[in-house]
């Protein structure tokens, strides 16, 4: 009852050159490759290259569609990270009195919140960025990549917004404008890379344990307490056996936020940073950066599999 | 294109991934253990052919039968158990569920879709218009300027079909795509489709509409229970396969 036959179309090989050969050697003869296979490192990176427009614009449209569903718009954008930093305010200045040793409380709390805020929400979204759009990933072929950068990018404009505000908060609070506030410009693009390998990596770990995405507000809080947001690190270190101190020290979330105060504030002075801290900052960005993009890709072709 | 003898097995999972607590959440990555009740759904098994550029194949079966599970496999988006699939190019999956960006307008997903399928800035702003007048979505008003999310399951897929097709694809598999558009889509959907088998591209068409398989497909794969009950010219294939239909 069946019919199964051999079709030709027309055109295609008069008499059949390709008799007796196995499927896979056929394959190999017309170049053709495994449907869904993972391209090569190089080759991907072009195709992500080649999207960079696809990038930008997501970012752009998914910013957009963020605040236009909330009331307020926009103003939420200056508003959480303020409303954050007066939370800790209350908490660690006023009730815990962490404040004390700490010239320019507000200004060292709200610098810290915001750079934190940063590589946080880089994480969080990361970890989304593949299972919220599974949707898009099975409709159209594109390196999956894009969405974790995508979402740092969202994240990076966000910050630029909160930069605003912290300049204005720095001035208010008797900061001078300084040469130093340029180092903002490097600062941000090594925190950048940093938290575009991170998304990655999250973004790669998200999309196989959905579990994640509820265990990583407990992991990034426990990190924000090691990472000086709202007391100075030191005050412990000088205490800690010396390892403690220096592994303590070497924290990247600890010396982004670190990098920030010193660039924009005089009262924090130049010895609260480390050693030779633009080489071990520009080591974190690179590890952080390559590592992440490379273990992303390792999985490439498994991305939007149920 | 070359399908070589794949056999497709879901793995279901008793528990399935629930939103839980952290800590339970904890545990679960912790111990690794998944629930011991794993159930297995042998959806393809063994389907063999070869598929030229230039063809557009109708694919019939009754539901459940393995058409989607087989499409999917060819796209890349299911792993399979063991045989290969070789394909030339990238195969593009259109599916029956037309979500893209659903909380973001007709528009943006129009722009955004081109740009993730590859296309400059230039040229989407070059096709932007063809692709809106091609779906009809704005023949009752001003829909592309409302969230995709407002859309009814047929202008979505509509709007989905339009932004795949303005690009030329290796293989383009459709799965029931086409079937909530109405009529007049449907006519114009398959103009598209015999564009883009002159383009050589190899098109699959899932449908359970045989009038659009007979006018789209010459060649059509009949498959039942995971595997393939005949392969042939879609006059025969889809005939003895009404024959089937009514006899049961
Ligand atoms: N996500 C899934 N998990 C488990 N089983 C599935 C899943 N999707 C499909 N199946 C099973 O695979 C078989 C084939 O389904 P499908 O390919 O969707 O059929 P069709 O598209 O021909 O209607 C069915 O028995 C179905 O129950
Ligand atoms: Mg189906």
């Amino acid at each position: 009852m069946s019919t199964v036959f051999e079709q030709r179309v027309t055109g295609f090989a008069g008499t059949d050159p390709d008799e007796g050969l196995s499927p896979a050697e056929l394959a190999a003869k017309h170049g053709l490759s495994i449907s869904g296979k993972r391209p090569s490192l190089p080759k991907y990176t072009r195709q992500l290259w080649s999207r960079r427009q696809f990038i930008t614009s997501f970012a752009t449209a998914r910013l957009i569609a963020m605040y236009t569903a909330a009331k307020l718009g926009q103003v939420w954008q200056v508003m959480t990270p303020l409303l954050n930093a007066g939370v800790y305010y209350l908490v660690f200045g006023l009730l815990l009195g962490q404040s004390r040793g700490i010239p320019d409380f507000i200004a060292y709390l709200c610098c810290g919140v915001f750079v934190f805020q940063f590589t946080q929400s880089a994480i969080l979204s990361g970890t989304r960025a593949i299972t919220d759009n599974l949707g898009l990933i099975r409709a159209l072929h594109f390196p999956r990549a894009c969405l974790p950068i995508a979402f740092t990018v969202i994240q990076l404009q966000q910050l630029i917004f909160s930069m605003g505000v912290l300049g204005v908060i720095m001035l208010v609070s008797g900061q001078p404008l300084t040469m130093h506030w340029l180092l903002i410009i490097p600062i941000l693009v090594l925190q950048s890379v940093f938290n575009t390998g991170l998304a990655l990596i999250m973004a790669r770990i998200g999309a196989k344990t959905t579990d994640m995405a509820q265990l990583m507000p407990f992991v990034i809080r426990t990190w924000m307490y090691l990472s000086g947001v709202f007391w100075a690190v030191s005050t412990f270190t000088a205490k800690a056996p010396h390892w403690a101190a220096v592994m303590l020290n070497l924290n990247p979330a600890l010396i982004f936020n670190d990098l920030m105060r010193y660039a924009l504030m005089t009262t924090v002075p130049e010895s609260i940073l480390p050693a030779h801290v633009w080489l071990i900052t520009a080591g974190w960005a690179l590890l952080f950066g390559l590592g992440g993009y490379v273990f992303f890709w390792l999985s490439e072709e498994e991305y939007g599999r149920g | 294109m070359i399908v070589d003898n794949i056999h497709i097995v879901y793995k279901i999972y008793g528990a399935g991934v629930g939103k839980g607590s952290a800590t339970s959440a904890l545990s679960r990555i912790i111990s690794r253990r998944t629930s011991p009740a794993l159930t297995e759904v042998h959806a393809v098994k063994g389907i063999s052919f070869t598929a030229y550029k230039g063809e557009a194949i109708g694919l019939i079966g009754s539901n459940g039968s393995g058409k989607s599970t087989t499409l999917s496999a060819v796209a890349g988006l299911l792993p399979v158990e063991s045989g290969a699939i070789y394909t030339d190019g990238q195969p593009s999956l259109l599916g029956v569920n037309a979500a893209m960006m659903n909380d973001l307008t007709g528009e943006r997903n129009v722009v955004l879709g081109c740009l993730a399928m590859g296309m400059s800035k230039a040229e989407v702003r070059e096709r932007y218009q063809g692709i809106v007048d091609f779906s009809g979505i704005q023949e009752r008003g001003d829909f592309v300027s409302l969230p995709m999310r407002t859309y009814s399951s047929g202008m979505a897929a509509r709007l989905r079909f339009s932004i795949a097709a303005a690009k030329t694809h290796d293989v383009l598999l459709i799965d029931e795509a086409l079937a909530t558009g109405d009529t007049a889509f449907q006519k114009r959907s398959e103009d598209r489709i015999r564009e883009l088998r002159k383009d050589a591209g190899t098109v699959f068409l899932v449908s359970h509409n045989n009038k659009s398989i007979r006018d789209t497909c010459d060649r059509t794969i009949w498959l039942e229970a995971g595997v393939i009950r005949a392969d042939g010219p879609t006059e025969d294939v889809v005939a003895e396969y009404e024959d089937y239909m009514k006899s049961r």
